[in-house]
């Protein structure tokens, strides 16, 4: 659809920020969460999980749990199917190895991080069940855990598994590795361009294992009927996923499992996989009991979601009028126990905001025995975002250049292919940089201690599978359903892009997120794609409920649908159809219905083709104390291209959001592991997020190049704001003390002791 | 294991309970009263999920047992609204896109409640201080200290 060049811009209802439809609920303490779901009759589930990071499981016996009185059932690998096949089955925003999700859910022959699941039971109450836990019996033969990239990649390296073979090499390696995949892209000739270049960086850039850190811990609850089937209410990102993963896992037909979305108390991708919903179906199926399961917060940190470590080593050239001649870049990511870092895109993006005739990239998806990482907003892009923005910057100070004209000078636009093939249609990047350089963030002196940073960032953004339906109620207001859960305010978005379409107030249209019985397949909420995709859906579906009006307004008037135009909500017969009537409201028209046709409502589904990449630039201010090396944002601006902002104040939303993540990241954030592999912060007080006494407020500025691929011309907001960060603060951090941190966190003791030994 | 009988005020009503004496006052509130709007991030009282308050005071029900309330009145998310009538911090809320995905917004509005009470008129950085013990993931504070202040000034009777 190219509908935008020629319509015009002005919308009634999209851009605005209205109430959501299910905020009433979320100050209220009405909304049901995850863990706010109970049944008569309900048992409380609860995991063993593994005391070592590496190790064969040799014996579990699960007697004398069982012999507690109050225990009613207790699992463990046997009560799994073996996955050996490796077969590929749709997970949240990438395909996953049903065997390797199988084997997290619940540990078979190894135990392969500290805090895999080994057992789980279900009692009358969380006590019991805890108190049968110290009942199993669990015999480990302990292995040596590999715990960071050289010792995994080491030729003497314990293996995690003995079935992996580095794939992506020319030729099938004959002995298995820690090293799961290896990938490589190039375009051009980097020696001839590192010869050309005046200036060249070589560096080696890290980050640490972050977590995604949403408040509300995992949570299901389950029961299972006579008939076999299943009933799941949890929190996720993705219903449909939940029940196709949770079938598969059990080897269950995906028919027997209805899985009803709660609310979801932020997810940021960590919440696009299973952990314990196959594990409550299988307590409820034996206990003939509903289950109910809630992770603690140390559970969450040790046996969930986290994003890979990363070590990028960057090679940048660039020549005096600031251009950039070549870049070669290895990334190696640890992907946790098993394969599955975000490798992949961390590659791709790596360069997307840079129009390159030279470069070389590497990556490395390598498995340490930590917990299995998984998605984390814009997967992969902040960490070779961090090595990238930060080797710019450092180019642009030798060229003694402004950082925001050197991006310009070598920015991606219209045109150019992006490394990883793609040939960007039109994108804002170039915006981005220009609002940067305009605003008066960008110009506004500094003082002491204080220095500013400059970043931009790239994510795809997706489409794939969505559903809508609409059904249109007697009294002529909408109920729009989707499956994709709400995670900040997309019922708002949807409800306002019916709006428009179908020319009739928000506070109209009641949007309700669906189970996976009540609505048709949609993929999960992630990859920035519900806005877009989703709204599609709506959008279309709106569509058909307005050429279904059109017949009925044309029954009534006895003309032809052809003879009706439907504007500003009402069906208006066209000049010389020769009907002298007033128009028909959509209230008229549903209180009609029966007579015309009967109920009104409709439905679409698609795959969403055309998602508009996602460009970013962020300016961050920082003051450091130079007597103990903490870094205080004075002042931050994201800027991005939203392509359109549906609802506009959760677009800002999720510009200061993904920011904050980035901020915490860069100067706080990491899980820090003993020397068997034991985090040692498993809580919010340790794993340091930051607080509301961190951040200043976030200015936002929102660009908008529309998406010619949408009919209001969405991209995808929510995950490019998290790339920028890292970089831009790294950067001002360097502005503000002419000291250069390579490694994340820029905690206080590391930035102080770098400051001291200058 | 016998149980204590706890007589207490709970949003205004008098409540009666059983509880052990290791139950926290989350899990009353939570398992016992089912008053879920009161929310559980870490049991560690880190993140401030699970803030009600107290004869006035803001705590972490997560670190206060349920025999601690006995004689005392007790706020939570449920009780901030008068009747069908919100209450201006969580109008406030929803007016200003406080909240995305909405799990720390009730801890919020009774750590709120609890400084607009004590000081009418805060300045940003006292509402960030006070605010500091309660965790938000997805909004970067931004808009709910924007919230928290806006009500503020329409609670002082000064149009906003």
């Amino acid at each position: 659809m190219s509908q935008n060049a020629d319509k015009p811009q002005s919308y009634q209802w999209i851009g605005s920020s209205p109430i959501r439809p299910d905020g009433i609920d979320k100050v209220t303490g009405r909304a049901n969460f995850g863990a706010d779901h109970n049944l008569p009759g309900m048992l409380h589930g609860k995991i063993l999980r593994s005391p070592i990071a590496h190790g064969i499981i040799k014996s579990i016996d699960l007697s004398a749990a069982l012999a507690l009185p109050g225990v009613f059932a207790a699992i463990c690998r046997d009560d799994f199917p073996d996955h050996t096949t490796v077969s590929g089955v749709s997970a949240g925003e990438a395909p996953a190895d049903l065997a390797d999700i199988a084997y997290n859910i619940m540990a078979r022959d190894k135990v392969l991080y500290h805090g895999h699941a080994v057992a789980a039971v279900a009692a009358s109450s969380a006590e019991i069940a805890a108190a049968a836990l110290k009942l199993v019996v669990v015999e480990y033969e302990e292995l040596t855990p590999v715990l960071n990239l050289d010792a995994a990649s080491a030729s003497d390296a314990p293996i995690l598994h003995s079935n992996q073979f580095t794939q992506g090499l020319p030729e099938k390696p004959s002995s298995p590795s820690n090293i799961a995949s290896v990938l490589n892209f190039k375009r051009g000739d980097i020696e001839k361009g590192f010869a050309e270049a005046d200036v060249i960086i070589e560096q080696q850039y890290t980050t640490p294992t972050a977590h995604q850190g949403y408040i509300e811990p995992h949570a299901v609850t389950a029961s299972c009927n006579e008939d076999g089937r299943a009933n799941v209410w949890c929190c996720t990102q993705g219903p449909f996923v939940v029940r196709s993963l949770t079938a598969s896992v059990l080897d269950w037909d995906v028919g027997r499992i209805k899985v009803t979305p709660s609310e979801i108390g932020g997810g940021f991708g960590g919440k696009t996989v299973v952990y314990l919903e196959p594990l409550a179906v299988k307590l409820a199926e034996k206990s003939s009991r509903p289950v109910k399961m809630v992770m603690s917060r140390e559970e969450v940190f040790r046996a969930t979601g986290p994003t890979s470590a990363s070590r990028s080593h960057v090679k940048l050239g660039a020549d005096k009028n600031g251009k950039i001649t070549a870049v070669e870049i290895k990334i190696e990511c640890e992907a946790g126990a098993f394969k599955g870092a975000p490798v992949g895109p961390a590659c791709m993006t790596a360069l997307a905001c840079y129009d390159l005739e030279n470069f070389a990239i590497s990556g490395y998806d390598i498995v340490v025995n930590k917990p299995k990482a998984a998605a984390y907003r814009a997967p992969g892009a902040p960490l070779s975002a961090f090595a990238i923005e930060s080797a710019v910057d450092e180019a642009a100070k030798k060229l003694q250049l402004d950082p925001v004209d050197f991006r310009l000078n070598n920015a991606a636009k219209k045109g150019t292919v992006a490394p990883y093939g793609a040939k960007f249609p039109v994108i804002g990047l170039v915006e981005t940089l220009e609002a940067a350089k305009a605003h008066p963030h960008y110009s506004a002196p500094l003082g002491p201690n204080q220095g500013r940073g400059i970043a931009s960032g790239f994510w795809f953004n997706v489409g794939m599978q969505s559903s809508a339906a609409i059904n249109i109620n007697e009294n002529g207001t909408a109920t729009v359903i989707t499956a994709n859960p709400d995670i900040g305010g997309s019922r708002a978005s949807m409800a306002l892009m019916a709006a428009e379409a179908l020319g009739i107030p928000y506070d109209k249209i009641n949007a309700i997120v669906a189970d996976t019985e009540s609505s048709g397949y949609s993929d999960v909420t992630g990859g920035s794609r519900t806005t877009f995709a989703t709204g599609k859906a709506v959008i279309q579906t709106a569509e058909k409920i307005i050429d279904e009006l059109r017949t009925r307004a044309a029954a009534l008037w006895k003309i032809e649908t052809e003879q009706v135009e439907w504007k500003d909500g009402k069906a208006h017969p066209i000049a010389g159809a020769n009907v002298d009537k007033p128009p028909f409201s959509l209230e008229d028209l549903s209180r009609s219905a029966a007579k015309t046709g009967g109920p009104i409502s409709a439905r679409a589904s698609l795959t969403a083709q055309g998602a508009g990449a996602g460009f970013g630039t962020h300016i961050c201010d920082v003051e450091v104390d130079p007597e103990t090396g903490k870094t205080q944002i004075i002042r931050y601006t994201a800027i991005q291209d939203a392509g359109k902002a549906i609802h506009r104040a959760y677009v800002e939303g999720q510009l200061q959001g993904g920011a904050t993540q980035g901020i915490g990241w860069a100067l706080n954030e990491e899980y820090v592991f003993d020397d068997r592999g034991v985090m040692q912060n498993p809580g919010f007080l340790d794993y340091r997020m930051p607080v509301a006494l961190d951040l200043p407020m976030i200015d936002t500025v929102i660009v908008e190049v529309p998406n010619p691929s949408h009919p209001y011309g969405v991209r995808g907001v929510g995950e490019t704001p998290i790339v920028p960060p890292l970089g831009a603060v790294a950067n001002a951090i360097d502005s503000a003390t002419n000291t250069r941190i390579r490694d994340l966190p820029i905690s206080p003791p590391k930035l102080l002791k770098a400051l001291t030994s200058v | 294991m016998s149980k204590t009988h706890v007589t207490t005020t709970i949003n205004g009503e008098a409540t009666e309970f059983l509880c052990s004496t290791q139950q926290t006052l989350l899990d009353v509130l939570r398992d016992d009263l089912q008053l879920t709007g009161t929310k559980e991030g870490c049991a560690s009282g880190d993140c401030g999920a699970c803030s009600v308050l107290m004869d006035g005071a803001p705590i972490c029900s997560c670190l206060t047992l349920g025999v601690e309330v006995e004689g005392k009145k007790v706020e939570t998310i449920e009780g901030v609204a008068n009747g069908g009538e919100l209450h201006p911090l969580q109008q406030s809320f929803l007016e200003n896109a406080a909240l995305q995905c909405g799990i720390c917004t009730p801890g919020f509005i009774i750590a709120a409640k609890a400084l607009l009470e004590k000081n009418p008129d805060p300045s940003e950085t006292e509402v960030r201080y006070w605010l500091s013990g309660n965790l938000c993931r997805c909004t970067g504070y931004d808009k709910i200290i924007r919230a928290v202040l806006a009500a503020a000034k329409q609670m002082r009777g000064e149009t906003a």
